[in-house]
């Protein structure tokens, strides 16, 4: 009945409606597109990792549906949370000095500094 | 990542592993409910961390270059010029990119379990009534609606609810598990706001128009166990989904319809007691709406009540760059009416399609969700604009002639 559904193909199927672009170059947005894509696959494998860190020190053995079954308690939970948001607020560090300038629209360069400094 | 030495107290998305499963609930690996984890982070990233600083982009550099605007549509287009408005909205699109695949992939993935397990939970029941010959109307079938490819109606194979199976399982991930366990947050708020409002209604009759795959309506029919519940929608897929939803978490009293909103004709007048529309008519479009009210009117028996419940409207006092960001959602993840629906004078609608205006009836709701488990609205501070659990009720309840009458 469903052999006509490849999965891998339309998991990522297009929607209908033109696709917008924001950035000056769309092949700059389409490196960011894959770069997130990539960073969420890292989060997978620590998220793997955590988990199987956590049943080891806790069992002392291993199997693979032990980590299928694996459910955190809410402090290991928020814990795991918690390095989200810390490895997001790295990924993304950039923008947060980008935010960050805009109260200082005028802030001087080193080289401005360094002409000011040398200055007889 | 130890959780003895936490550097500060944790204010963040639930893991899905919270999410309440039911029996359509697709199955899923343990990578791929961290993939969800992560995009709920991303998005709660987004506004929390990222958006407030288009904000300062704005007043900073973007207004002083662009003064006095006068409509959110310039606003929006200036904002379009700004480096960060810009790679903000690349991240945001992309992100729900990201959320439609994971999501799709869960589903497709186990297509034929789903697809059969519906067919099976819905085999000869009454309450699946299903019109293949229904015209899907074109603010539907032009566009994907929030970049879900298939939307509610596509059908990859016969009997297909992957459509509706991907939309359940990633409300977690757009909203970072604003809805609750069930993601029907908002359907437990219009109960909690009846409850409280109106605490003698005992409806009999309740109809849950654009109701897709009940998730809303259910805990309505909870709440009034005695009344017959009727959800109607366009999609085929997630009426099949959500009669299987319904009666896999005990609800029996609902019953999945397939029409369109504006032609109800096979209801008669006065046969309801409460129409419900549940985040709907931003769906929809300006010739459809005043249609979808009339019906809801003239469907309404006397002392009942019409509940839309919606995002706020652009009001003259909301700011025009809070609603150029509101509006991002119709140019940028395909809610085309959005935009044009939240400008529109709702309650002169209302009196159009029938209602005086002593009738109406006006409130606001947030998402009632297990707070041990899931953020709640009211401690929440990050504003994720269009995308807050938090809405408007406009309404309409006809007065009871009959019983003024004899009063």
């Amino acid at each position: 009945m469903t052999e006509a559904i490849d999965p891998l193909k339309l998991a990522g199927a297009k929607p209908k409606g033109k696709r917008p672009y924001f950035l000056k170059d769309p092949d700059v947005e389409r490196v960011l597109a894959v770069t997130m894509a990539l960073a969420q696959e890292v989060a997978v494998m620590r998220e793997r990792l955590d988990t199987v860190e956590r049943i080891l020190e806790e069992k002392g053995t291993l199997s693979q549906s032990d980590i299928e079954a694996y459910n955190p308690p809410k402090p290991i939970a928020e814990a795991r949370g918690s390095w989200t948001q810390e490895y997001l607020a790295r990924v993304l560090r950039i923008y947060q000095q980008e935010i960050e300038a805009l109260d200082n629209v005028n802030e001087p360069s080193s080289e401005d500094i360094g002409h000011e400094l040398g200055a007889e | 990542m130890s959780d003895k030495n936490m550097p500060r107290s944790y204010d963040g998305p639930p893991d899905y592993r919270n999410v309440g499963l039911h029996g359509m609930s697709p199955k899923t690996t343990h990578d791929e409910k961290s993939r969800f984890n992560f995009l709920a982070h991303l998005n709660r990233h987004l506004a929390s961390e990222i958006l407030p600083g288009v904000k300062t982009a704005y007043e900073t550099r973007v207004e002083p270059k662009n003064p006095f605007p006068n409509h959110r549509n310039q606003v929006r287009k200036a904002l379009l010029e700004d480096s960060l408005f810009q790679h903000w909205s690349a991240l945001r699109r992309g992100t729900m990119e990201l959320r439609q695949q994971a999501g799709r992939w869960v589903t497709l993935r186990q297509a034929n379990e789903l697809n059969s397990k519906a067919a099976e939970m819905t085999k000869d029941d009454p309450r699946l009534v299903l019109d293949a010959n229904l015209d899907i109307p074109k603010y539907l079938s032009s566009i994907d609606h929030h970049c879900m490819p298939g939307s509610y109606h596509d059908e990859l194979v016969p009997g297909d609810v992957t459509g509706a199976a991907n939309y359940d399982v990633g409300i977690f991930v757009t909203t970072g598990g604003g809805l609750g366990r069930f993601s029907d947050g908002g359907g437990q708020a219009v109960v909690q706001w009846m409850q409280k409002n109106r605490p003698d209604f005992a409806p009999k009759r309740i109809l849950d128009i654009g109701g897709g795959l009940g998730q809303n309506v259910v805990p309505i029919a909870q709440a009034y166990p005695d009344a017959e519940v009727v959800c109607v929608d366009t999609g085929a897929p997630v009426l099949r989904y959500g009669l299987a939803r319904a009666k896999s978490l005990g609800v029996e009293n609902i019953t999945f319809v397939q029409a369109n909103a504006e032609d109800l004709s096979r209801f008669p007048d006065g046969h309801f007691d409460w129409v419900q529309s549940t985040m709907f008519l931003h769906e929809t479009s300006v010739k459809a709406m005043p249609k979808i009210m009339k019906e809801s009117h003239r469907l309404l028996a006397p002392g009942g009540l019409v509940m839309h419940v919606e995002q706020p409207q652009y009001a003259a006092d909301m700011p025009l760059y809070e609603q150029a960001i509101r509006d991002w959602d119709a140019f940028y993840n395909n809610e085309p009416f959005w935009t044009k629906m939240h400008e529109l004078d709702l309650d002169q609608w209302m009196v159009d399609a029938g209602f005086s205006r002593d009738e109406l009836v006006h409130g606001g709701v947030a998402a009632v969700v297990d707070a041990s488990l899931f953020p709640e609205h009211a401690n929440d501070d990050v504003e994720d604009y269009g995308r807050k659990a938090a809405w408007h009720i406009v309404g309409g309840q006809k007065s009871d002639a009959v019983k003024e009458a004899a009063q």
